[in-house]
């Protein structure tokens, strides 16, 4: 039966229902995420369901987001009455079906093929599934691995747009924001800036017309965070964006993700159809006054147009290149009007904020930063993975008892945080406490939340080239600072790896990257240099190391 | 009414400033003349930001804020130069160094170029970074302006005058990162929408942008003897060339210039205010054929712009039948110096060559753009010069500028009304056939309406109605071809609905501030440099005998001698032209 118009008065008997559907109560979750689906998964779904199909069993095969366990593709878990819950990786089709008939019909789990990490996904049971799990915290990722994206009623019957709800009809604007303000969310997309003082800020703005934007963008080299969120629980981030909409007085949404995540926009377009079609979105938002619609738009592949005024400016249709700021885009933004752009992930923490309050929100986490932070972890660990912490918990906490310490023999030596805005974080400093203070502390960043790990075989002269290469090719090329500096620099590592560099050259280094910080546009500027600087801060014996010493131009005599 | 604006107060190194709100850093600072080191910001124009040199420091707040752009707040107290400042902007200075080619010496902006400037006064003797300038081939497929793309520093000036301000859109930025340049997008300027106004090259800070230089043809010229070289010099010029010469903009050096160019070895000295007397008789006769006979579609635009007259064929073919069919002022000249002149003198026209000294580049383009520029069976004019090349022509020559006496132009292409020589700026042409029309129509020789203040001034387009033999005549100018549309949009909607229409007369100059702002003049345009020289050619008109081109003595004696009546069958052979659509792609 098709869902009716949601309303004030029948959210909650609808998300009773959607609840209360018969369906199987067992059920065989696969992970239909871009990553999943490149290891095959779909073909393990497919067989699956044939195989459900053709023997009648009363098995729900459910394609889900991402479990996280990205190090183990193609993966299911297996969640059904009488027996442990179990996730299982590394799968094929034959490995499948026998997961099938030993753990999910035959009730004894293939303990061979289970991997790590059961722990960290919340069991279905758990209604909003928000919570410790392990080591990890799951709020962003609650729904993440355990309902199907493309089911709206998968949403609702985990309590979906009673955030919503709750701010049109119990709070209103203003008091949406207060809570908003009082939980102290801060932007996830690296900046951690205020979420609440920037939702004011648009609020307070004059103009006619406002706009949310959520930034799709993302594009850190081994980051997939947002990804991950937009293609597992799509209304997550819609009905963040629909409360961010109704508390600052936005009629209009726009979703930024770049046409490299066709996934994520396939996912985000049958989302707003799907909750356009329930009277979530439209002219009048649950049958209140609130108006609001919502739009997909494509970037177009510039690591640049994350950055806020850049994106705006692909929005529009031009070339994405950063304005200065100010005007902000909360006073001028999209067209001219007030604009709110949000990360994926911040908006992705809304609705638990406004069904819960700020003050809860305001109880996790350590110090100035409150909550979760999603990480995706890559590199020389045993478990690469998208993981969800609570903030304050250590480095080694998510490098050693989540991510199962080195994947090689050789211990691991340092993480990368921030992308190439960000630096390295040698293990000495394992015990610190991730937040955005400590990490900047360290000369690092907290970013969007890529981490990648590096073992004693990685050199810093490489790891820092590896990031200036990356934004020599994303500079957007309009200022000189940026423009010229990244080049000159790549220019100066590739000096030091072959051999040829002077000791002056390492000043050089220094004096570029601080003119980049100094003089540069935007953020992405101001930051390039920073791998190059902490990689030199810490490791600067590596860099000497390769330097042409006055012995060897001797030798060569 | 204006608002008074609200006052903000400020120090900026120590000393107190206080501007309206809304003021930057940079121009409040310039208030108490301290002066902020830059290279994209132009006056004309919105801050790009590009380049980074104008960082400041900010007591209180830890990024250093760009001047150009940052607004001044209340109790801002700003440091503009401190160590770390200095060294900062000294260290991009050496990375734009080091992406721009070590040309100084063969470059047409060399001694009159920002960049230059600024690495001789931050004193860079030095550079630790290597040359990364790119291989990129010259475009000088206009052969109007040249573009050298190695030379660009990516400040944006010139994609921001070609598509905000001239609505062109032909200059954009290709590629990104250490590859961006300036370009026509994946075609040669010559096969893009570019109208060769030369904005572009007035405000590009380095010599990216350059006029395509054809002083040597004219050396060639000058130096046959079987040839009978004329020159003449465009009304702007005279007000703006001394800036090469230390002079004040604005500074009337007519007379230097019949010097200069006689010392040059010109065979005759003419003045392009000639031609634009005898346009105006064509033009005043043209617009009263429409207005009071009926005789043509109204409004009536002028056409002696060849880049709006470029633009216009390019983007708005619809609204030839509005184009005056009359030629610009030099081309006047040069088709009467190859006929009637050279009948007068018993010259060969084959054997005459015309050179014409103009603030424009279009003209280079114009020279050529149809047969009827060559409507005496010759080329109108051989070879068109800017107002740059010309002075740098002179100095060639060991022409000791300032000193020299004040001479006259030759007969009998060269006296001028004051008509005339308003043509250089913005609302010169329809103030001069104003003054034509309404004798004509009026009847009362001497007595018409000399100034018409209507048509004066720099805003963008001016509007307003006069009175002339008790008709009221609604007249239109727009300069700067960003501002062309909105009057243009007026009369097609009127077109459109059939309602009453918004002008009579319109008229049209490419680039802001008419001729007096030209892409061929000395650099450093700003909106205090064009009412400076627009100032320069008011006074020459208001100090001269004759201030209408009917009354041009010489003016007079063509027509008696040679075409009759304004608007004759020979004046429409030599003196007017036909316009056809030109399809380039669309913006």
């Amino acid at each position: 039966m098709p869902l009716p118009t949601l309303t004030r008065d029948n959210l909650a008997t609808v998300e009773a229902e959607a609840r209360a559907t018969p369906r199987p109560k067992d059920c065989i979750r696969v992970c239909v995420s871009t990553c999943c689906l490149a290891a095959g998964a779909d073909r393990i779904h497919k067989r699956l369901v044939e195989e459900v199909r053709t023997r009648n069993l009363d098995i729900e095969i459910r394609k889900t987001g991402c479990a996280g366990m990205c190090h183990a593709e193609p993966l299911v878990q297996v969640d059904v009455a009488g027996t442990d819950r179990a996730v299982y990786g590394h799968l094929d089709e034959e490995k499948a079906v026998r997961i099938l008939d030993e753990h999910a019909v035959g009730k004894t789990p293939v303990r061979k093929w289970a991997i790590d990490g059961i722990e960290h996904l919340p069991a279905a049971d758990t209604l909003e599934g928000i919570g410790p799990a392990g080591h990890q915290y799951r709020l962003v990722l609650r729904h993440c691995g355990i309902i199907d994206p493309t089911n709206i009623e998968d949403y609702l019957a985990r309590g979906g747009y009673s955030g919503l709800r709750r701010a049109i009809f119990e709070l209103g604007p203003e008091a949406t924001l207060e809570e908003i303000k009082a939980s102290g969310l801060r932007g996830r997309g690296g900046a951690g800036f205020p979420t609440g003082t920037k939702w004011e800020l648009t609020r307070k703005a004059p103009g006619a017309q406002k706009y949310i934007i959520c930034n799709g963008d993302e594009g850190d080299p081994g980051a997939y965070m947002d990804r991950t969120v937009l293609e597992s629980d799509p209304h997550a981030v819609i009905e963040g964006m629909l409360i961010g909409a109704f508390a600052m007085g936005c009629s209009q949404g726009y979703f930024y993700i770049r046409a490299e995540y066709p996934l994520a926009v396939d996912r985000i377009e049958a989302g707003i159809k799907a909750a356009r079609r329930v009277g979530l979105i439209g002219k009048s938002v649950m049958g209140s006054e609130f108006a609001c619609d919502m739009e997909v738009r494509l970037g177009a592949g510039a690591f640049v147009c994350g950055e806020e005024t850049a994106l705006i400016a692909s929005v529009e249709g031009h070339r994405g290149t950063p304005s200065p700021r100010p005007p902000y885009p909360s006073q001028k933004g999209l067209w001219g009007m007030p604009t709110c752009i949000n990360n994926v992930e911040t908006l992705a923490n809304i609705a638990p904020i406004v069904t819960r309050g700020g003050a809860w929100y305001a109880g996790l986490g350590s110090g100035r930063s409150k909550g979760t932070k999603v990480f995706a972890l890559t590199g020389k660990l045993k478990n690469p993975g998208l993981v969800e912490i609570e903030m304050g918990t250590t480095i080694r906490a998510v490098v050693m008892d989540i991510g199962g310490g080195s994947a090689t023999a050789s211990p691991i030596k340092a993480i990368q945080t921030g992308g190439p805005s960000g630096g390295v974080i040698p293990a000495k400093f394992f015990d610190t406490p991730i937040t955005y203070e400590s990490l900047a502390e360290l000369g690092s960043i907290m970013g969007s939340g890529g981490l990648i790990v590096m073992d004693g075989t990685d050199n810093m002269v490489e790891v820092a080239k590896f990031f200036m290469d990356f934004s020599v090719d994303e500079s957007c090329g309009k200022c000189a600072p940026c423009r010229i500096g990244c080049k000159q620099l790549m220019l100066l590592l590739e000096k030091v790896s072959e051999g040829r560099a002077e000791p002056g050259d390492l000043d050089t280094m220094r004096q570029l990257a601080n003119a980049m910080r100094r003089a540069s546009l935007c953020g992405l500027g101001q930051t390039a240099a920073n791998p190059v600087l902490s990689t030199l801060r810490y490791y600067p014996e590596e860099y000497q190391a390769l330097l042409r010493t006055p012995a060897t131009a001797g030798a060569s005599q | 009414m204006t608002a008074i604006a609200t006052m903000i107060r400020g120090t900026i190194d120590g000393i107190a400033v206080e501007v309206p709100e809304g003021t930057t850093i940079l121009d409040a600072a310039k208030s108490v003349q301290i002066g902020i080191p830059l290279l994209c910001k132009h006056p004309d124009l919105d801050p790009t930001a590009a380049c980074g040199l104008c960082i400041v420091r900010v007591k209180g707040q830890g990024k250093l804020p760009r001047a150009c752009c940052t607004p001044l707040e209340e109790g801002m107290d700003i440091l503009t130069h401190d160590p770390e400042i200095v060294s900062v902007r000294r260290t991009v200075v050496e990375m734009i160094l080091s992406k721009h080619p070590n040309e100084c010496l063969t470059c047409g902006r060399n001694g009159d170029c920002e960049l230059q400037t600024l690495a001789a006064d931050f004193g860079i003797r030095w550079s630790s970074l290597p040359s990364i300038v790119p291989e990129i081939p010259l475009d000088a497929s206009t052969a109007t302006i040249v573009l050298d793309p190695r030379k660009c520093i990516t400040c944006g000036r010139c994609v921001q005058v070609c598509q905000e301000r001239q609505n062109v859109h032909a200059l954009c930025f290709l590629n990104r990162g250490v590859e961006v340049q300036i370009a026509a997008a994946g075609v040669s300027l010559g096969e893009s929408p570019c109208v060769a106004c030369g904005q572009c090259a007035a405000h590009c800070p380095t010599g990216a942008i350059v006029e395509f230089d054809e002083t040597q043809k004219v050396w060639d010229m000058i130096e046959d003897p079987e040839l009978h070289v004329v020159v003449q010099i465009a009304p702007a010029v005279r007000v703006a060339i001394g800036e090469a010469f230390g002079y004040a903009p604005g500074t009337n050096l007519t007379g230097k210039l019949y010097a200069a160019l006689r010392r040059m070895k010109f065979d005759a000295v003419f003045d392009t205010n000639f031609g634009a007397d005898v346009t105006i008789l064509e033009e005043a006769s043209e617009f009263i054929h429409r207005f009071a006979d009926g005789g043509g579609e109204l409004p009536l635009i002028t056409s002696c712009c060849p880049a709006w007259v470029d633009f216009m064929e390019k983007f708005h073919p619809d609204m030839i039948g509005h184009f005056s069919t009359c030629k610009s002022p030099h081309q006047i000249l040069g088709v009467l110096a190859k006929t009637y002149y050279a009948q007068k003198r018993g010259l060969d026209p084959a054997k005459v060559r015309v050179v014409s000294i103009m603030p424009c580049t279009a003209k280079k383009y114009e020279i050529h753009r149809s047969k009827h520029m060559s409507s005496s069976g010759y080329q109108d004019v051989d070879v068109c010069l800017t107002t740059r090349e010309l002075a740098r022509m002179i100095k060639q020559a060991g022409i000791l500028f300032r000193g020299l006496p004040e001479e006259t132009a030759d007969p009998v292409l060269g006296a001028y009304s004051g008509a005339g020589t308003i043509f250089g700026t913005t609302g010169g042409v329809m103030e001069a056939a104003l003054r034509t029309a309404c004798e004509t129509l009026e009847g009362k020789p001497g007595m018409g309406r000399i100034q018409y203040e209507v048509t004066r001034g720099l805003q963008g387009v001016k509007e307003g109605e006069v009175t002339i033999a008790g008709k009221t005549v609604r007249v239109a100018v727009a300069h700067g071809l960003g501002n062309v549309e909105t009057v243009l949009e007026r009369i097609k909607e009127a077109k459109e609905k059939g309602e009453e229409l918004p002008y009579h007369f319109v008229e049209v100059m490419a680039c802001p501030g008419g001729c007096v702002g030209g892409g061929g003049q000395p650099y450093g345009i700003t909106d205090e440099v064009r009412a400076m020289r627009a100032r320069g050619l008011y006074s020459d008109d208001e100090r001269a005998v004759v201030r209408r081109s009917h009354e041009n003595p010489e003016v007079k004696a063509l027509y008696a001698e040679f075409l009759g009546k304004p608007g004759s069958e020979r004046a429409h052979h030599y003196l007017h032209t036909e316009y056809e659509p030109r399809l380039t792609y669309t913006r």
